[in-house]
């Protein structure tokens, strides 16, 4: 079936490719917005940061890469990595010493879950900047 | 900075609306093809995060 899609113009990003996810990756959104995707920018922008500052306010705590068994360099490594995809906001809440100790309560625990989960979401949003400025999608 | 102390139910549906946001606004190809997708995700995390709920209350006991 034809579909009768209009395509919108791929702007070329300035440091090629890795320039856009680059910007993606350090302010959530912002590859969008260099891509002229103004309105998915500002909703992947308002996603992460929204459920960012809701971890930090449930007072999560920031994963640090430690080893051992398996299963704990999983986590730690893992969840340090999808903290470190949250970009200048992982950045600037470690610099300002808005990271906090690990306690135990299921509040805190969903915190920790928002953090890294705001991370991850900005790696899909990383992917979708590359396969726009790659322009193997619209 | 402020405290914030949520339920599991609301921690969960802001979890759901955040990640369906971000699910929607990455894939499809149409504005509207997004906003379905978007919705339909959300649906399904309301959907999973009620029946695990009930699941969990009734093997509880």
């Amino acid at each position: 079936m034809a579909t009768n899609v209009k395509a919108q113009p791929v702007a070329e990003p300035a440091g090629g490719w890795y320039g856009a996810v680059l910007l993606a990756w350090l302010v959530p959104g912002a590859g969008h917005f260099l891509l002229k995707r103004p309105w998915r920018g500002a909703l992947i922008l308002a996603s992460v940061a929204l459920m960012f500052l809701l971890g930090l306010m449930m007072r999560g705590t920031m994963f640090q890469p430690q080893t051992g068994d398996v299963l704990t360099t999983i986590i730690y490594c893992g969840g340090f990595l999808g903290d470190l995809a949250s970009g200048l906001f992982y950045l600037l809440t470690v610099w300002l010493g808005y990271a906090q100790p690990d306690m135990a309560g299921h509040v805190h625990d969903y915190g920790t879950k928002f953090l890294v989960a705001a991370g991850l979401l900005n790696v899909l949003a990383m992917v979708d900047v590359y396969e726009i400025a790659t322009k193997q999608k619209d | 900075m402020p405290k914030m102390n949520l339920s599991h139910f609301e921690a969960a549906v802001l979890f759901a609306l955040f990640a369906s946001v971000v699910l929607g606004v990455i894939t499809k190809r149409t504005d509207a093809e997004r906003l379905r997708y978007g919705v339909r995700c959300f649906a399904y995390f309301l959907a999973a995060l009620i029946g695990l709920g009930w699941l969990m209350k009734l093997g509880h006991g």
